[in-house]
């Protein structure tokens, strides 16, 4: 636990002492401000509530979770300090997790920095702060899902702008899963279970659920174990690296 | 401290190595000799626990590098090829940050930066960060969290590559004075080094160990060793050649060059170099020659390096056979 901690310590530090935090969280609050605002019209729909703020998240985070977590793996290994890391008294598991749970410290900071919208709406009206408050968790989740899928990415290749496009590509996907494009393509072939059980991959499903201010154990369950999974997979491709 | 058995490790069909064996005891500087490629750096990742073996065994300690790999990679100092650092961290940061994965913490921590920040002239560029650091500096950087927590056993790329002549004099010193206490292997390709450092020298060649012993016995291996060089004056030297060609003790000569006149003889297969010199000096003094320098020599490294390296791939083979059992006889 210790040793996760120093390595993820020194990750943030690792962001904040390059442009890279700064440049996802001002860029975030940016455009989840604009969306909010002049696209989804938070003022004139009338409503207390935030859903217009949070139906972006999956959307903004698409570019700038990549962005947070490209660099995670294929820095080490374009740089060659995977060597120096990997040969300390440290599991792989450490290393991972303690990478992943920084580039998620630096999202959930960026989210938390989006208070002004709360004030805003507890100032405006009275919104249910139940349901904000599992919005924000929900986002956080996804957050942390599209991060740990941006580590597998990231552990595939010595390439940032490589991982970053699987990323936005394999994250994509997870979000259109759910939509009439991508299940047409298999209604008309594919056994009703499937077209389900590909709907059910889709983040969105998950998150709105969760927007409406349902934390449901199975959507909170969906999010976790992409985490796990991805995070596993991550340290299975870093073993394989390895062995050559 | 360091065992390795049978060490095999390909990638894909390649054979980066292939069956090496060898031990280093605590006291021993072990030199990893060997053109590029040859395996050097591969052996060395396996020997760390940084890529698994195909076939082998490595122990270190007491411990299995597989089995047991965080018990052994806490005796492990390990400076990796172009030592590699956090670019974005301060070299005290970074120091820290390896010193507390080591294990240390509060006072320890500070006093194990300290001591290292000293030995490896640091002091300058503490709170300077990794990134703007010239090459010589980000080398002993990377230098010094190899030896943060005082490892028993410290596994060494290329320690000097990169630096200039004083600074790989510095690193030098360094190992050698640690090399009294801990087991060391490093790698490199300046021969000379070998030499100012190492008890022992392995030279490996395309997978597998071709030659293995103290500087001085591989130089044994020399051609040039136990020969004997004269320089003479005011004589000719096709006269002189075949006056030496008539001692028993030479084998055969050659003129080195005409003017100054410079001549090498080379002992027989069991004569010694020391006879050999002798014999010649004594026929300086019946033929009066003005014998200008009569030197021994020691055999060249290089020489050895390049004969055992660029052979055909039989006599390394052979090569590799009779150094492994001369391994295991030991």
């Amino acid at each position: 636990m210790k040793n996760i901690l120093t390595i993820a310590k020194r990750e943030v530090s690792g962001y904040f002492s390059s442009p890279v935090a700064f440049v996802v969280i001002v860029i975030f609050l940016i455009l989840s401000g604009f969306f909010t605002f002049m696209v989804g019209g938070l003022f004139e729909r009338g409503e207390a509530n935030l859903i217009a703020f949070f139906a972006w998240h999956p959307w903004l985070y698409l570019f700038l979770v990549p962005a947070v977590g490209m660099g995670t793996w294929s820095e080490e290994r374009r740089l060659g300090t995977i060597e120096l890391l990997l040969t300390l008294p440290i599991t792989p598991w450490q290393a991972i997790v303690g990478k992943f749970l920084a580039s998620w410290v630096v999202v959930g900071l960026a989210l938390v920095l989006t208070f002004p919208v709360i004030m805003t709406v507890n100032y405006l009206g009275s919104p249910d702060n139940g349901v904000i408050l599992a919005s924000y968790i929900g986002s956080f989740l996804l957050a942390g899902a599209y991060l740990a899928i941006t580590s597998v990415t990231s552990a595939i290749t010595r390439s940032q702008v490589v991982s970053f496009l699987l990323s936005v590509v394999i994250l994509l996907f997870l979000i259109i899963a759910g939509f009439p494009p991508v299940t047409n393509l298999l209604v008309s072939w594919a056994p009703n279970w499937l077209v389900e059980a590909v709907a059910s991959f889709s983040v969105m499903t998950h998150f709105e659920a969760i927007q409406k201010g349902v934390l449901d154990s199975r959507d909170i369950l969906y999010f976790l174990s992409v985490i796990g999974f991805s995070l596993f997979t991550t340290g299975v491709i870093i073993r394989a690296h390895r062995a050559g | 401290m360091i065992k390795v058995r049978n060490l095999k490790k390909h990638f894909g069909p390649k054979v980066a190595v292939n069956g090496i064996s060898f031990t280093v005891e605590r006291g021993e500087v072990l030199g990893f000799l060997g053109p590029n490629g040859a395996g050097k750096s591969t052996s060395m990742r396996m020997i760390t626990g940084f890529i698994p073996p195909t076939e082998g065994e490595i122990t270190i300690g007491t411990h299995d590098i597989m089995e047991n790999p965080i018990e052994a990679k806490k005796l492990i100092g390990y400076l990796p090829e172009n030592a590699p650092s956090y670019a974005d961290m301060s070299v005290h940061g970074f120091l820290s940050f390896v010193g507390e994965l080591r294990g240390l913490s509060g006072d320890a921590l500070k006093r194990a930066v300290g001591r290292v920040v000293e030995m490896c002239f640091l002091e300058g560029v503490l709170h300077q960060s990794v990134e703007t650091l010239s090459k010589g500096f980000r080398h002993r950087t990377c230098f010094a969290q190899s030896i943060i927590h005082d490892p028993e056993v410290l596994i060494l790329d290329e320690p000097t590559d990169g630096l200039d002549p004083n600074q790989k004099h510095e690193i030098r010193t360094l190992i050698r004075r640690m090399g009294e206490k801990k087991a060391i292997i490093f790698s490199t390709h300046i021969l000379e080094e070998v030499d100012a450092v190492c008890s022992r020298a392995i030279i490996i060649d395309r997978g597998t160990i071709v030659a293995n012993g103290t500087p001085a016995e591989l130089r044994q291996r020399s051609d040039m060793a136990g020969a004997v060089t004269l320089r003479l004056h005011e004589v000719s030297a096709q006269a002189v050649k075949s006056r030496i060609d008539s001692v028993s003790a030479v084998e055969r000569s050659i003129i080195v060059s005409e003017s100054p006149v410079v001549l090498r003889a080379f002992p027989r297969k069991n004569g010694s170099g020391d006879e050999l010199a002798q014999a010649l000096g004594d026929l300086a003094l019946r033929e009066r020659w003005h014998l200008q320098e009569l030197r021994s020599e020691e055999g060249r490294l290089d020489e050895v390096f390049r004969n055992i390296t660029l052979g055909d791939s039989d006599t390394a083979l052979r090569n590799g056979a009779a150094a492994a059992k001369k391994e295991e006889a030991k």
